[in-house]
């Protein structure tokens, strides 16, 4: 038996894998051996393993051949071979899901695990499980829990853990198995420990009292597990995030203590669970990244994989923690597991000092070469974090990244790099026009369309203001003749910037669309069409409306006012202005660096807030005839935050009117409020047309109340104004447990807090990329300029801040970045204010003893230069 | 995604995935704990495949691939991977890889090579089945699985047949070695 295999090898040679032609069909003739009396062991468990290896190797096993194969192996019961039995187990898991009635050898694996021999009870209870479904789990019930109890470890972890598995499908089933888990869970053999507190903390994680109670009782009697323990610290840790328990909480004491513990594994499990918990103070984090330091001299790699990695953690949100490892770090730079020498590398170049980049960026373009796609994103992404701090080296990140942008590599790998070049040609002008150049060399060899079409909206952002805009449109234009029929619209789009803005190119630019206009895809024809009739009527403010500026709606709005249009048709055209407008982002949300986090959650179009809002306000008929909604504002509080009820108010600005949302919670378990309204007073001449009541207002369930307000006519610098607001309500008081109300109640009210609105209100932002041709596109009829001395302000970032949260406008150019140690600075604001007229600010700020101020601004509507004017002084 | 990360729920399914190739890449073994983590036989093949390029050149303990945490051990003509997530603890794949180590080199005799692997599958697949049970570490310490598996490479060492087919067998190897040993110092010699 044992030269079984010689056969077959005499004739492929020794070193050859004895499994390797098999053929299903012979091996599936084979299995008729397993009818034969009497049962030849040796044979058939040679035949079975022959069945699993091929359904391991993806082997297609129909349901028929399956089921045959399936029923005949039943026979090998019979037989008291314990390798043989145990192969059939195996079979059983394998074939559970393809071949039917696989519930047939029940009562044979019932047999098996109440039977004598210990070595068939725990692999039969899990095979056992696999077959079993929710209606059989009734009638093996009574041997599970016997099983979960059984002294024989084996036994009892083999049903603890197909229970846990079971709890998926039959969870009303498993539940009353608690007591068992309760009393396997202090057995005295450490991995019965662990898989009894798993399966009970699965069963009981819905219930936050029962994990505490728990987590207190485990934390106090000491396991002996280490997995148990690791298990243990994930609760906890789990449970204190949940409860944003203090840092002086018990259980944040138990974690610190495992800090101690006698295996490393616990250690580390401890260390990395305070690390990243929310909020830790450096003192706290201390005792975490000095065990992490031990670890980084192990002789282990995974030990010091796994440290490293962890301080790399510590280093994005604490650099000055870390610092005390900068010695073990560097010696780790030459480990000879590069993913370790990179994670160290990146960890030094987050707590390391200006002076030291220039060696590590020596020392990581050594083995950049040699380690993986995800590796090479967590050094960019390091690059990217270290020229916002030391933009200086711009020049030597550079030169780096673009080595980095010829190498090979995956799409998320370029991306990383694409989008780190643009940040830092977006922080250093002066490292522009090297960076187009290494994004241009780049797009010649570029094989994702995401990556080209973007570096060909930036070229045609910033390409036609560099001293040469002429050099880059070969490269834009070679994109025409070459790429994808994306590319190529983004190409045309790019051309069309440099047509626009650089007279003396124009006449080449023309003749280059003209040659796109035979191109053979509809929309690259058309955009060539569109540009090139835009372009030869030479005005200023047709380029900059239809070729810099582009579009300002919201899309989802947009595609839904065009639908509503052409379902109610009319002699009216179609009205831009009534669409409503793309919010942007109000800051650009730095996603945190996180590595080894998968990508796989995928970008999907969402909705705007605003466009929810619009959506929710449109389905209360009170509010349909207010048109589209200009603009929603962030939330606002009305209450404190720990008081009987929580009230947040959202102004919703439309042309003529305004409406507040008032978000209520009620925090009191024993009161139901019903018919809840927020009654407001204004200060000015604004009119509350209509209080639109929440009906009913549950324990911890938010409801919203709105209030109409109607914004006064005849004054249109009427922009801001005070309301005091009351909520008043109609109480029952309510039974804690159950919610049912009493049947009389009694009113009641609350003062909240004074709402402001200003004129922030009433202005939405809009990016305008090109704000020099929006200016002019305005046009100088109704530009009034002031000047004003902000005396209580002292530096001019404070002073830029301040205007842009005052006007609510969007800042435009990067014009909200105060360069270092300047006195001067101008800022460009751009908005469209309520009713769909745009309005530019230009700001020149001087910084003397305060800050002076002089203010131009200019609009299509003489009263919103008056309003802005007036609501500034 | 940090919040992702951050409220992770405690579980018990540590293991993603566990594999065993050949030095050329091919699957001898391998188990997908995670319905989720690639379904199809032809994703599994090709992430075996990327791994097995990344890892078989250097002996390096652990890998961070395709965002997953990678564990692996090389004996000769054999690779032994452990997969977890990436916010898994690695000690605790480490401990499942050794487990699974030790585990073979004392059912295969000391002789943890791809042959002698492949003539004792049938142990190979109740040692793995003995250490994770769908994603669960069900036992990390060789001595009990050993125990559990009850599995001998020789099967009955007193049975005449079997004593002959030894026998047989050494002379084969014997007669192998020789064989191999004439060739070399003939190359020698040629060169």
């Amino acid at each position: 038996m044992i030269k079984k295999f010689d056969k077959k090898d005499e004739e492929s040679g020794s070193g050859s894998n004895p499994f390797q032609h098999l053929e299903k069909s012979a091996v599936l003739q084979e299995a008729r051996l397993f009818n034969e009396t009497p049962i030849n062991p040796r044979k058939c468990l040679h035949i079975l393993t022959k069945i699993i290896y091929l359904l391991n190797q993806g082997e297609h096993f129909g349901t028929t051949e399956a089921t045959e194969a399936f029923f005949a192996m039943t026979r090998l019961f019979q037989s008291n071979d314990q390798t043989l039995r145990r192969m059939c187990y195996l079979t059983i898991k394998e074939m559970a899901n393809i071949s039917e009635d696989v519930i047939i050898v029940t009562s044979s694996l019932t047999k098996d695990m109440t039977g004598k021999e210990d070595v068939y009870r725990g692999p039969a209870i899990r095979a056992l499980c696999r077959i079993t479904d929710t209606t059989m789990l009734q009638a093996i019930e009574r041997y599970m829990k016997q099983a979960i109890v059984d002294k024989v470890p084996s036994v009892s972890s083999s049903a603890l853990v197909s229970s846990l598995h079971m709890v998926k499908m039959s969870y009303d089933v498993v539940k009353r198995w608690v007591n068992e888990a309760q009393e396997a869970a202090s057995s005295d053999n450490i991995m019965v420990q662990y898989h009894a507190l798993g399966l009970l903390y699965h069963l009981r994680k819905n219930d936050r009292l029962a994990v505490t109670k728990m987590l207190n009782k485990f934390t106090k009697s000491g396991l002996k597990s280490p997995f148990a323990y690791c298990m243990l610290i994930r609760i906890a840790s789990k449970l204190l995030d949940e409860t944003e328990g203090g840092h002086d909480s018990p259980l944040f004491d138990f974690i610190e203590s495992c800090l101690r513990n006698k295996n490393e594994m616990v250690v580390y499990e401890a260390a990395s669970a305070i690390v990243h918990m929310p909020n830790c103070t450096a003192r706290e984090l201390a005792p975490a990244v000095s065990v992490l330091q031990l670890f980084c001299s192990s002789p282990k790699a995974a030990l010091r994989y796994a440290a490293v990695r962890t301080l790399n953690k510590v280093a994005m949100k604490h650099p000055s923690a870390v610092t005390a490892c900068n010695l073990d770090l560097e010696n780790l730079i030459t480990d000879s597991n590069r993913s370790i020498a990179t994670l160290a590398i990146t960890t030094l170049l987050k707590t390391g000092s200006e002076s030291s980049v220039d060696r590590l960026m020596k020392q990581i373009s050594s083995f950049v070469s040699e380690i993986s796609d995800e590796f090479k994103v967590v050094v960019v992404q390091a690059i990217s974090a270290l020229c916002q701090k030391y933009p200086r080296k711009h020049s030597v990140m550079m030169n780096f990244l673009s080595n980095m942008l010829r190498d090979d590599g995956g799409f998320d790998y370029k991306r990383a790099i694409v989008d780190c070049i643009i940040s830092i040609i977006e922080e250093n002008p002066e490292s522009k026009e090297t960076g187009l150049a290494h994004l241009c060399e780049f797009i010649e060899d570029c094989e994702h369309t995401v990556l080209a079409t973007k570096i060909l909206h930036l070229l045609g952002k910033e390409g036609p203001r560099t001293p040469q805009p002429s050099k880059y449109i070969r490269f834009i234009f070679n994109r025409v003749v070459l790429e994808s029929e994306a590319v190529r619209a983004a190409a045309v789009s790019a051309l069309a910037k440099f047509g626009a803005q650089n007279d003396d190119l124009l006449p080449s630019v023309l003749v280059l669309m003209q040659r796109c206009m035979m191109d053979s895809d509809d929309e690259v024809r058309d955009r060539a069409t569109f540009y090139m009739n835009v372009l030869q009527q030479k005005q200023k403010a047709l380029n900059a409306a239809y070729i810099f500026n582009g579009l300002s709606v919201s899309i989802p709005g947009l595609e839904k006012s065009l639908h509503q249009y052409t379902l109610d048709p009319s002699e009216k055209p179609f009205d831009m202005k009534s669409v409503p407008l793309a919010t942007t982002p109000i800051s650009e949300q730095k996603s945190d660096i996180t590595p080894m986090a998968t990508s796989k959650i995928q970008d999907k179009l969402t909705p705007s807030r605003q466009d929810i809002y619009q959506e929710q306000l449109a389905a209360i008929t009170e509010f349909q005839s207010l048109g589209p909604l200009f603009k929603s504002s962030d939330q606002v509080q009305l209450t404190e935050a720990e008081t009987e009820y929580v009230v947040r108010c959202i102004k919703h600005t439309f042309a003529r009117h305004m409406v507040f949302q008032f978000d209520c919670t009620n925090t009191l378990n024993d009161q139901l409020l019903q018919k809840v309204m927020v009654q407001m007073e204004p200060s000015e001449s604004y009119e509350v047309i209509q209080y639109i009541p929440a009906a009913t207002l549950a324990y911890s369930q938010p409801g919203s109340s709105y209030t109409l307000v109607r914004l006064p006519d005849d004054d249109p610098t009427a922009v801001s104004c005070t309301f005091s607001c009351t909520m008043k309500y109609l109480v029952k008081d309510c039974d804690p447990n159950t919610g049912e109300p009493d049947d009389d109640g009694y009113d009641d009210e609350y003062v909240l807090e004074d709402l402001e609105v200003t004129v922030a209100d009433h202005i939405q932002k809009v990016l305008k990329s090109n704000f020099a041709a929006a200016w002019e596109e305005v046009g100088d009829e109704f530009e009034k300029e002031e000047t004003f001395a902000l005396a209580s302000v002292r530096t001019l970032d404070e002073a830029v801040g301040n205007i842009i949260s005052f006007l609510g406008m969007q800042p435009c150019e990067r014009s909200d970045k105060v360069p270092e140690n300047k006195n001067s600075h101008v800022l460009f604001l751009a908005g469209v204010f309520r009713g769909g007229h745009d309005v530019l600010v230009r700001a020149r700020l001087a910084l003397a003893d305060g800050v002076t101020m002089q203010v131009t601004v200019r609009s299509g509507e003489e009263t919103v230069v008056d309003v802005i004017l007036a609501s500034v002084g | 995604m940090v919040c992702l990360l951050l409220l992770q729920e405690p579980t018990l399914y540590t293991v993603k995935a566990v594999f065993i190739l050949d030095n050329d890449g091919n699957r001898l073994l391998s188990k997908y704990y995670d319905p989720e983590l690639y379904p199809s036989m032809k994703e599994q093949r090709s992430f075996e495949k990327n791994i097995f390029n990344k890892t078989h050149k250097a002996d390096n303990e652990i890998a961070f691939l395709e965002g997953m945490t990678i564990v692996y051990k090389g004996s000769i003509d054999l690779f032994f991977y452990v997969v977890g997530s990436a916010q898994e603890n690695e000690l605790m794949l480490m401990s499942v890889l050794n487990c699974l180590f030790d585990s073979l080199t004392h059912i295969l005799r000391k002789n943890v090579e791809r042959r002698c692997l492949l003539d004792n599958m049938e142990g190979v697949f109740l040692v793995v089945d003995e250490i994770i049970d769908g994603g669960v570490i069900l036992e990390s310490d060789p001595q009990q699985v050993l125990q559990k598996v009850n599995y001998r490479a020789d099967e009955n060492p007193l049975s005449e047949h079997s004593v002959a087919q030894h026998i047989t067998e050494k002379l084969a190897l014997t007669s192998n070695v020789l064989q191999s040993a004439k060739e070399q110092i003939k190359w020698s010699i040629l060169k």
